[in-house]
């Protein structure tokens, strides 16, 4: 089984975002992770091939020189090469990301699966998966909690709110979006980590894909740092005598009681 | 003015009240014309829900000699030919599960930019605000195309009634290819449960909850709060919760008018997933919680002696 793993190089959830300019942000002062969505997609991918005994895992990042690290963490989980399409900065509209996958992946092979994760948690945008999908004509089923393969079918189960569960079928090739649920990410181990940075990682600039970059995209016009909420106002008394305050102050204040 | 359709989801054949913040956004201040597209239910019977908000025109729209439900592909290209139908200049929907998905699947499919958990839009120069490295900053988006797409977080724009004269229609799409996804089955989760993005109210519970049956208490509160129950990743992970209830990063993102918070420590991750609550409350026995620096109002205590109180209040006031 051939699969690719689309992976996103972003800053850590935890990290501070300081904004620079209109539209920048301090990418130096933070730490950058594997997206911890695409943990899920890496971790399915290994285990398919672990389990199948034959195959292999490639990670596709299109990402900028540092992304180096987030594709040899997802090649420490087990992934055998990666391509890495080389590009300036965080915000590539994701029809652009789109298509740069595409490329990468039709130029190095043909795939049984495509996995990615349900979306990156720096531009939140929840759409690469399903433009890839749509530019390679294959199916999509993002946000995945369980995924099984029979005679080239993914019966594939969702959360669609609520606690109900929706079951898919599509045939392979196709493209699943994963989510928490999925798997149990494995914590590298030391050895696998000094493997991982022998692996083979290929790489290719953007600008050699010889994309139409005519189509339409968003345009990121201005990021601002939302305020964090200052200080609570901490009720006083006994236990009674406080719920009471605060009951008074939500339904009287706030009305939002 | 812009006619601007909306995406009405339903469950249970009833329309979600979530879907009104979305045509009070659509309508923007009575300067566009919006008609809302429905799927699988009777247009009819929605029709006084709908135009009490705003909707001009509600359109049932079916496929021949196909179940729309079945296939989540059939649903975005049936909303592509509605989209050309009505002249429709925008569509905008929810970002709940089902709204993000089938946003992406028409976005991609027509080749048009796409904004997806937005918290505002801007009709004149075509913008969105949106979260950004969750939560920690909103990024204004320019969106490109000539047809606006944009899902909404569910909440997150105010509904307001706005009683319009409405028409009901409906629209049989034409849809030249099957789809390529295929729904097998669908299963409803607990009916009695809220579904978490769709709540005014959540009451959460962190890892301090300590068991799965210790959930009771907040869902006995959560009854006479009109809220839904939510749970933290640790709470979770320690198998206390299913992954449906979790809220933050990995998790749900919610934005009702009133969160608390009981024995959450206020990790940037689970922020990520409630930020942009309302108010939020907090109920904590660490005085050092981090939480405490970035809620509205806070308990400094036992979660299992204030809840039971709180609710002992709630059913007083409420005389039940």
């Amino acid at each position: 089984m051939q699969i690719y793993v689309c992976v996103k190089h972003v800053p850590d959830t935890a990290a501070t975002i300081t904004v620079v300019g209109e539209a920048g942000y301090n990418d130096t002062a933070c730490k950058f992770i594997i997206n911890p969505y695409d943990e899920y997609a890496v971790e399915e991918a290994v285990q398919r091939v672990e389990k199948a005994g034959s195959g292999e895992v490639v990670v596709v990042t299109v990402g900028p020189e540092a992304a180096v690290s987030t594709m040899r963490a997802a090649m420490a989980m087990g992934a055998h090469r990666g391509i890495h399409v080389k590009v300036e900065g965080q915000f590539l509209d994701s029809t652009l990301t789109s298509l740069a996958l595409k490329a990468a992946i039709e130029q190095d092979g043909t795939p049984n699966i495509i996995f990615t994760g349900r979306n990156a948690v720096d531009t939140e945008g929840f759409q690469t998966q399903y433009r890839l999908a749509a530019a390679m004509n294959l199916p999509v089923v993002s946000e995945v909690v369980n995924l099984e393969i029979n005679d080239g079918q993914a019966i594939v189960q969702r959360e669609v709110g609520g606690g109900t569960r929706e079951t898919l079928e599509m045939k392979l090739p196709c493209i699943i979006g994963a989510t928490k649920g999925l798997n149990e990410p494995r914590y590298p181990k030391f050895p696998d980590i000094m493997k991982a940075k022998k692996k083979e990682l290929k790489e290719i600039d953007f600008d050699q894909l010889g994309l139409d970059t005519s189509v339409d995209q968003t345009e990121l016009l201005k990021l601002e740092a939302v305020p964090e909420r200052s200080s609570a106002q901490i009720m006083q008394g006994s236990v009674r005598e406080q719920v009471n305050e605060l009951v008074r102050i939500l339904t009287e204040k706030d009305k939002v009681l | 003015m812009a006619k601007i359709g909306v995406f009405i989801e339903t469950d249970k054949d009833e329309v979600k009240k979530t879907n009104f913040g979305a045509i009070t956004a659509a309508l923007d201040g009575g300067k566009n014309e919006v008609v809302a597209l429905l799927m699988g239910v009777d247009a009819n019977s929605a029709q006084e829900t709908l135009a009490a908000y705003g909707a001009q025109k509600i359109v049932q729209v079916t496929v021949d000699s196909a179940d729309l439900t079945a296939s989540p592909d059939l649903q975005a290209r049936a909303l592509a030919d509605a989209i050309q139908h009505f002249a429709l200049e925008g569509l905008i929907g929810l970002a709940s599960a089902r709204g993000r998905d089938v946003f992406a699947r028409l976005s991609a499919f027509l080749n048009v930019t796409l904004a997806s958990d937005c918290v505002g839009i801007n009709f004149e120069d075509k913008t969105v605000r949106k979260s950004h490295f969750s939560g920690k900053t909103i990024a204004t988006i320019k969106l490109n195309s000539d047809l606006l797409l944009c899902a909404l977080r569910p909440n997150a724009i105010e509904a307001q009634k706005a009683l319009a004269d409405s028409q009901v229609e409906s629209y049989a799409a034409s849809v030249d290819a099957p789809g390529l996804v295929k729904v097998l089955e669908v299963k409803k989760g607990d009916t009695a449960k809220m579904d978490l993005t769709e709540a005014d109210v959540i009451i959460t519970g962190g890892r301090p909850i300590d068991a799965a049956e210790n959930y009771k208490m907040l869902e006995e509160c959560a009854e006479l709060l009109g809220a839904a129950v939510g749970a933290s990743r640790a709470a979770v992970d320690a198998g206390f919760a299913p992954h449906s209830m979790q809220v933050g990063q990995t998790g749900k993102t919610v934005s009702p008018r009133l969160y608390i918070g009981c024995g959450l420590s206020g990790s940037v991750q689970h922020f990520a997933g409630m930020k942009t609550s309302k108010v939020i409350v907090a109920i904590n026995t660490d005085k050092d919680a981090p939480i405490f620096q970035k809620c509205d109002y806070g308990i400094i205590g036992d979660m299992f002696e204030v809840v039971p109180v709180l609710t002992e209040i709630l059913r007083e006031q409420t005389g039940q």
